[in-house]
């Protein structure tokens, strides 16, 4: 059986990364500081459950994941009734990725790093709804494998994979319009399907 | 896509997401490599995400903790909750 001192010892290490995605997550510093305090309190509480040598960063984003699930999403619309709308699959990196190559004197990387302020790449994550935003605050920001995604929502390795992708989708078009206008990217991008208004 | 045949570039970005989250056989990553090689289209697309991924992963893991969270998280270990005399 796990020990409450050997929690104590060895959790507190992922603080910074929990308080980071708590704040993806609920999207205001008050929140996000309950929703950490509640994980450690919960994960102390429970630590005799944690089987000993499996990986104990996972075990704490489980509790945290369900824990806001619980908490906090009761307060929102139904998140299978959001439409994130449709957008092409090389959306972003058609319309950001030209301006790049034509960027003299600048390595893609630097300019992609640059040119996305942190703010607006947050911004970018939060506005996603959350059936969307916790798959890719679990595995872009986290690193966690489909799998360990899987079993942290309770939901099928398909349902993450198709939810990434169109997170992921809709995270790049939030940060193209952001180009667009701040005049980063061409007024007249790719788009396909005709639902944008062009704002 | 069968052994030894190398995905075209549907095939390739159909993978895309699978190959850059590290969820692909190594079989099968080495074939799309085998396509990238090969296709500047498709690489541009791939390292165009591997970057957005990083940018993605930095920018949104770089917040500072309130100050007091953590005391106020180490006063929790020091709490007997169910009252049996021992923390915890």
């Amino acid at each position: 059986m796990a020990d409450q001192a050997v929690f104590a010892d060895q959790a507190m290490q992922y603080a910074p990364q929990l308080y980071s995605s708590a704040l993806r997550m609920t999207r205001n510093r008050a929140d996000a500081e309950d929703l950490v305090q509640e994980t450690y309190l919960k994960g102390f509480r429970s630590f005799s459950s944690f089987t000993e040598g499996t990986n104990l960063r996972a075990w704490l984003f489980r509790i945290m994941t369900n824990t806001y699930i619980n908490k906090y999403r009761a307060k929102q619309r139904r998140p299978d009734e959001v439409d994130l709308g449709e957008t092409e699959d090389l959306y972003l990196c058609k319309n950001l990725g030209a301006l790049q190559d034509s960027s003299v004197g600048r390595s893609a990387e630097e300019s992609l790093m640059e040119l996305l302020p942190d703010d607006e790449v947050k911004r970018a994550l939060e506005e996603l709804p959350d059936n969307f935003r916790l798959p890719v605050i679990l595995a872009d920001v986290e690193g966690f494998a489909y799998k360990e995604i899987a079993e942290m929502l309770d939901i099928p390795i398909g349902t993450v994979m198709s939810r990434l992708h169109r997170g992921r989708k809709a995270m790049q078009k939030v940060l193209h319009d952001y180009a667009l206008t701040r005049g980063l990217v061409a007024s007249e991008p790719a788009v396909e399907g005709g639902q944008e208004n062009g704002r | 896509m069968s052994e030894a045949e190398i995905p075209d570039c549907a095939e390739t970005i159909r993978e895309l997401d699978l190959f850059l989250d590290g969820e692909l056989s190594d079989h099968q990553r080495d074939a799309i490599r085998h396509h990238l090689n090969g296709c500047m289209d498709c690489l541009g697309a791939f390292d165009f995400h591997a970057e957005l991924k990083i940018v993605v992963a930095e920018k949104c893991h770089n917040d500072e903790m309130p100050p007091g969270l953590l005391g106020k998280i180490e006063q929790c270990f020091a709490i007997d909750f169910d009252g049996d005399g021992d923390v915890g």
